[in-house]
């Protein structure tokens, strides 16, 4: 899961091109809560499954963390690192697999896309790096004997596609309304076991990841100009023909 | 001049529009080949060359069908390293992108992904992205490997170049994480009489002011004067108004079209993230609050059941 600036709010870039972090709050990708929700309900099916959270990022991504935590599942881990500031999706990729690697697993769960950088390919990265199938952009998903079976909107088609375990998953926000925490869920959380980690643990050089690491570089960040107000007038009965009009001088009729 | 490899978007050999745009962008940057997976080379060839690819690479292999992405990934890597391209360029859907970070991750290579523009830069290609729900516009480049770069559709209007493509059928040798996602049933998107969200001129959207699926009538009948795509909030999709194909956002379509026409939408970050970028917004609703009316060049406070409908008549009467 990714810990990202909240994207209801007014989310700018640094001077050196990477996302500022200072300005607004940050909090659990909306768009990861439906990885987390499906990994509560394949747990609530199988008396054996243990979910741990697992996420990269400066201190206040444990927040991340304890959120998923109060909504249910087991522990949690978090890499941590100033020499991972700047890492792109290979960076950071490299370091969720040698951590996942590290704990062992059945399956990883992913959501879609982060709220932030909205590439949606760190899901496959993933298992490239692991060897192991992408069953990912599932809108409904099902585990059982060992394989994954969902529903993918793709390209130009809407498949459906079976792999087998272990895989990485990835889920779409159609997946299913996540959760809220309940207040016994965040006081729960805060016992729950949460094991921090560094590179020099996962067997990361600082020149893999970061800025050293990262394989495509920023430019020119520049933000867009306003939109310049347009004329809203209220609907006097000749709305429509207000708007046929101004429609008209468009030349879009 | 340098190979471009451009991968092939296309159904049973039905080459998509946004196949045409990367052809139209390679051209900028070298000499585009085409990279056709699947049957229907020989049909697509002839659309491929009115666009300016020299050569279409074909991978005529039952795994390209029968299984997820990976099979792509092995032939475009192994075509890659056959050729030794300048760039790479594919479409940014889920499938595209996919392929372009496997592709990167194998030769070593940066990727770029959901640029709306690309041009030729000293050293090598420079994209242009919108970041932070379109509030940015950013320009980036690739520091390592080939450069691998995903577009969204619309980023250019194709232009034709013709030529007479060389085609040119690849050995690939499917590794075993090719045959790790099997594709059970695939249901090609459907192709109405209207244009497809992300190639429309015009796209009309309705939302939770539509208040149902019978409702969307109204949508439709604005965007057929208009001859234009139909799409929806997600609050519309998620009430099973319209269907998810449709919906415009974030998490869905992102669009960019001369004219966006939201009507009973509120405008929530989401969906601004996807449609800001177009050229002119005009927005209907009843809530002089909305925060669509802070994008739109013109909008009309009032129930779209009244504004709507005279204006379709309005339409039909100056077009008589």
């Amino acid at each position: 899961m990714k810990h990202v600036p909240d994207a209801t709010a007014d989310r700018t870039f640094t001077e050196d091109g990477t996302t500022d972090r200072e300005s607004v709050d940050s909090l659990l990708s909306e768009l990861d809560e439906y990885a987390v929700e499906q990994a509560l309900r394949i747990a609530e099916s199988d008396d054996d499954a243990e979910i741990s959270y697992l996420t990269v990022g400066p201190d206040d991504a444990k927040d991340a963390l304890r959120k998923a935590l109060a909504m249910g599942g087991d522990s949690a881990v978090h890499v941590s690192d100033d020499d991972l500031e700047g890492s792109d999706a290979f960076g950071t990729s490299l370091v969720l697999a040698k951590a996942i690697e590290r704990n062992g697993f059945d399956l990883v769960l992913c959501g879609m896309a982060s709220t932030d950088g909205t590439m949606g390919v760190v899901p496959a990265l993933l298992a490239e790096r692991l060897g192991v199938p992408a069953v990912t952009h599932l809108e409904d998903l099902a585990v059982e004997n060992g394989t994954v079976t969902g529903r993918r909107e793709g390209d130009g088609a809407t498949v459906r596609i079976q792999g087998t375990l272990p895989a990485v998953v990835s889920v779409t926000d159609r997946s299913g309304d996540a959760r809220y925490p309940s207040f016994k869920g965040i006081m729960a959380a805060k016992k729950k076991p949460l094991e921090t980690l560094d590179l020099d643990d996962l067997g990361i050089e600082a020149a893999q990841v970061g800025p050293a690491g990262a394989r495509s570089a920023v430019d020119t960040a520049t933000r867009r100009p306003p939109r310049s107000k347009g004329e809203i007038l209220a609907d006097d009965g000749s709305g429509g023909t207000v708007l046929a009009a101004f429609l008209t001088a468009k030349k879009f009729i | 001049m340098a190979e471009i490899l451009v991968l092939v978007d296309h159904t049973d050999g039905a080459v998509r529009k946004p196949t045409l745009e990367l052809l139209t962008l390679a051209r900028r940057l070298g000499e585009p080949s085409a990279v056709f997976l699947g049957q229907g080379a020989d049909f697509a060839a002839a659309a491929l060359g009115r666009y300016g690819a020299r050569k279409v690479y074909v991978v005529d292999a039952p795994e390209v069908d029968e299984y997820l992405v990976t099979p792509a990934v092995d032939a475009l890597t192994q075509i890659a390293e056959r050729t030794g391209p300048a760039a790479i360029l594919l479409p940014s859907g889920p499938d595209g992108k996919e392929t372009a970070a496997r592709v990167a991750l194998r030769l070593g290579s940066g990727l770029i992904t959901d640029a709306v523009d690309v041009t030729a830069g000293a050293d090598g290609p420079v994209t242009e992205q919108s970041a932070f729900a379109a509030t940015y516009q950013v320009t980036a480049h690739i520091t390592q490997g080939v450069p691998v770069i995903t577009v969204k559709p619309n980023a250019v209007a194709p232009e034709p170049a013709p030529t007479d493509p060389v085609i040119d059928k690849q050995d690939i040798a499917f590794g075993p994480a090719s045959t790790a996602v099997k594709v059970l049933s695939r249901t090609p998107r459907e192709r109405g009489d209207r244009p497809e969200l992300t190639e429309a001129d015009i796209v009309v959207s309705g939302g939770r002011g539509v208040n149902g699926a019978e409702n969307f009538a109204v949508i439709e009948r604005i965007a057929d004067l208009l001859g234009a795509a139909v799409g929806a909030s997600r609050a519309a999709v998620d009430a099973g108004w319209y269907p998810h194909s449709h919906q415009v956002g974030q998490t869905g379509t992102q669009v960019s079209p001369q004219l966006y026409l939201a009507a009973g939408i509120s405008g929530a970050i989401q969906h601004r993230a996807g449609m800001q970028t177009s050229k002119t917004i005009v927005a209907v609703n009843k809530d002089a609050d909305a925060p669509i009316f802070e994008l739109a060049d013109h909008g009309v406070v009032g129930d779209l059941f009244e504004v709507l409908p005279q204006l379709a008549d309005e339409i039909e009467r100056r077009r008589s």
